[in-house]
């Protein structure tokens, strides 16, 4: 069996490549699903805007990487363009200001600068959002719940289409981690065969930090112990006389954030356009269901698996035998996984049950 | 008549005079008049509005009945569609086989993703369904190219069989000779009225189908799906197995789906894959919400309501707003329409979106509801029925079935 597997090409090197590959599209959706569980943990509330949101983080590192090429035009009359006038030089204020070497790196590294710039954007769009409109729909059916998100989607969607146009927007990633990295020799491989992105690498570093820091806050912080108990019993914890609302829409904010985090960092991998968060939130139901609803591990685990197992059904040795399998696998595996396991790979009893 | 009450004949008439006078309805204003960009009364557009009226009827028989909210009715339009552009391939350009196929072909589609999503409710229920929709628009993007010609759309080209065209039959989509896009024009002083062959042919349709709907909704079938959206759990109590109610009511509405895509193909003999984008899923979800899921009028209302304003809105631009504000003062107007431009144009989904969420927030009954508190409000009737609606216990308000 194994040596037929070796045989059809799935050899050590292609194996490791195709589950790298997975990692960094699994990093998203653990990401934006962790986000939807959280939400979704303390609150109760299906939140159908948060691709959106994922999509609001991208165009976060977008607009920081506008903001700081601001420039000025100045003539330069040493110096002529091909219809003889004096050259227009367009110098970015930000390069003036720190002189050429900061001034560059900083516009170079916009990117993981836009970081810092999306966690208090994206905690303050957490913020606004709970407290104005989700918080009038915890007593609502899930049902309303779903279609009021959806419709603030939409609505999300339609303002950066106004503001950004329709197109995507290539955002590149620092030039240091513009290439690519031959992972194989690190781990004992010969030389080019297992090269992969330096960016995808980063982006899967980042995420697991992300995701490593929003479990240590739950568990090891004074916060995150009242927090999970309100996820347990909120009216409990209501009783005991602390403010559980006044918590759960600090949550909000940083599931929101989680969220955000991971759009601006995977703006370099697939450059922003409006609809990308509609595209990544279907997907990302798909896992949190496959997960658990209201499983954080199960949010995470499910994430990469999907993500794992989407890029070794993209692989040509897989499409040969079931063609067409990379389309469908992920809806595949959670059509299987609900019908075998309804409450999901994690799931706990009496969450989301009638 | 026809097994219905007195009222439900009343109504049914009054619905089926509408259907058959829109052409006439819907063109107010004369031709050349500045209001005449408001008139809807052209085909293109009326057909629209009783093709996604029956999509949107189909869809409130599982909604607005049973509570379980659907994202992935699309798939059973696509279906519906290709299963008509194949009979044109195949056979001629009559339209009937193909809306035969049509339903058949979606009924076996709803038969097995009902029966599956239905082993689940609530929101895996709509994720089982968005999943299944999505798989049907994947492949027939990728691997079902032979079948629905991946990207650029399925359409009948000259070398298909055709095997029923003779020499004489017409060269676009017709029913037994009634071509579809013919249409007469007829002049009544400024005037100008459209009867289109094609949209007395979806119209005519589009009654059947809501007399079915308006049988279904009276019938003890209908009363039975009621009961399951308004406590599920009490129904099995009572030994009753609920699952065949709903997948019959999940089989019925995507047959409604299905006819509907037939229908959108015997307009236009085109079929493409977007038409299964779960972005068409969620069209028909805010059809019927905003009309008002559960009414019988309210679907086709909503969604005679957003193709009418996607139409209208999409077509004003800055021009059009500055010849409206040219009585007002100039820099007033400036302001009017800086404010106004995101809306209009290509911006018309932002309203859709914004009006969506008003509409969810405050009217969760939708326009039929809006309508009745409206109407309400006038004859100061309905403060008697609300206080009977107060007393929670004796009178549980249905809730949909995603708890």
């Amino acid at each position: 069996m194994a040596r037929g597997f070796v045989g059809a090409g799935f050899t050590m090197d292609a194996i490791i490549l195709q589950v790298l590959n997975g990692l960094d599209k699994g990093s998203a959706y653990a990401m934006i699903a962790l986000g939807l569980t959280l939400i979704f943990g303390t609150l109760g509330v299906v939140n159908f805007a948060h691709g959106a949101l994922f999509m609001l983080g991208a165009f976060c590192a977008v607009t920081l990487q506008r903001i700081l090429s601001l420039s000025y035009t100045v003539e330069d009359p040493t110096q002529t363009d091909f219809l003889g006038n004096p050259l227009k030089v367009d110098t970015p204020y930000i390069v003036s200001w720190f002189g050429d070497a900061t001034g560059n790196a900083i516009l170079n590294w916009s990117v993981p600068l836009a970081i810092l710039f999306a966690i208090p954007v994206m905690l303050l769009i957490g913020y606004v959002m709970e407290r104005g409109l989700i918080k009038h729909f915890y007593k609502r059916p899930h049902a309303d719940q779903i279609l009021v998100t959806f419709g603030l989607a939409i609505v999300i969607q339609e303002i950066v289409k106004y503001f950004y146009g329709a197109n995507p927007i290539p955002t590149p990633a620092p030039d240091m981690f513009r290439g690519s990295v031959d992972f194989g020799v690190m781990i004992g491989f010969a030389q080019n065969e297992i090269i992969y992105p330096y960016w995808r690498l980063v982006y899967f570093l980042f995420s697991a930090v992300i995701i490593g820091s929003v479990f240590a806050f739950l568990r090891f912080t004074t916060f995150g112990m009242v927090v999970r108990a309100g996820m347990a019993d909120r009216e409990t914890v209501g009783l005991l006389g602390i403010n559980i609302d006044k918590r759960f829409t600090i949550m909000f904010g940083i599931a929101a954030a989680v969220a955000g985090l991971a759009g601006v960092m995977y703006a370099p991998i697939n450059s922003p356009n409006y609809h990308m968060g509609m595209d990544f939130l279907v997907l990302s139901f798909v896992v949190v269901v496959v997960g658990g609803m209201g499983s954080l591990p199960g949010a995470v685990l499910a994430g990469f698996l999907l993500g794992i197992l989407e890029s070794f059904a993209s692989m040509n040795e897989v499409k040969s035998v079931i063609p067409g399998i990379d389309q469908i696998i992920i809806y595949l595996v959670a059509i299987i996984i609900l019908l075998t396991r309804p409450r999901g790979l994690m799931g706990r009893k009496g969450v989301m049950e009638e | 008549m026809l097994g219905l009450s007195k009222k439900d004949t009343t109504f049914l008439l009054i619905v089926i005079f509408l259907t058959l006078a829109t052409p006439i309805l819907l063109q107010p204003f004369p031709e050349g008049s500045a209001l005449a960009q408001f008139n809807a009364g052209y085909p293109d557009l009326m057909q629209r509005f009783a093709i996604y009226g029956i999509f949107a009827i189909g869809f409130n028989i599982l909604f607005g009945l049973t509570g379980y909210l659907s994202f992935g009715h699309a798939a059973f339009l696509g279906v519906g569609s290709y299963s008509v552009v194949w009979m044109y391939k195949l056979l001629s350009y009559n339209v009937l086989p193909g809306l035969i196929l049509a339903v058949l072909m979606s009924a076996l589609f709803a038969l097995f993703i009902g029966f599956i999503s239905l082993r689940r409710s609530g929101i895996y229920f709509s994720i089982l369904t968005l999943a299944f929709a999505q798989m049907s628009f994947n492949l027939a993007y990728s691997v079902l190219t032979p079948l629905t010609n991946g990207e650029t759309g399925l359409q009948v080209y000259t070398n298909d069989p055709q095997v029923l065209m003779s020499a004489g039959s017409p060269t676009s989509p017709h029913f037994f000779g009634i071509v579809m896009n013919e249409s007469a024009k007829i002049d009544v002083g400024g005037w100008q009225f459209t009867f289109s062959n094609g949209y007395y042919f979806c119209a005519i349709i589009a009654i059947i189908v809501f007399y079915l709907s308006l049988r279904i909704f009276r019938s003890p079938f209908g009363i039975m799906l009621r009961a399951i959206k308004t406590n599920q759990t009490r129904m099995s109590y009572t030994g009753l197995n609920s699952r065949p109610y709903t997948l019959a009511a999940f089989v019925i509405s995507g047959m409604y789906a299905g006819l509907a895509g037939g229908l959108l193909a015997s307009m236009d003999p085109l079929a493409g894959a977007e038409r299964m984008q779960w972005t068409a899923s969620g069209e028909v979800v805010l059809m019927t919400i905003l009309g008002g899921a559960g009414t019988l009028m309210g679907p086709v209302l909503g969604a005679g309501f957003i193709k009418y304003f996607e139409n209208i809105f999409s077509k004003i631009n800055d021009n059009i707003l500055y010849a409206w504000f040219s009585a007002l003062p100039e820099g007033l107007a400036d302001a009017l329409v800086f404010m106004l431009h995101p809306f209009i144009g290509k911006g018309w989904n932002l309203t859709l979106g914004l009006l969506f969420m008003l509409v969810v927030i405050f009217l969760p009954g939708g326009l039929m509801e809006g309508g009745s508190r409206i109407w309400g409000l006038i004859t100061g009737k309905n403060r008697k029925s609300k206080k009977a609606g107060k007393d929670p216990e004796h009178h549980p308000k249905p809730s949909a079935h995603v708890n």
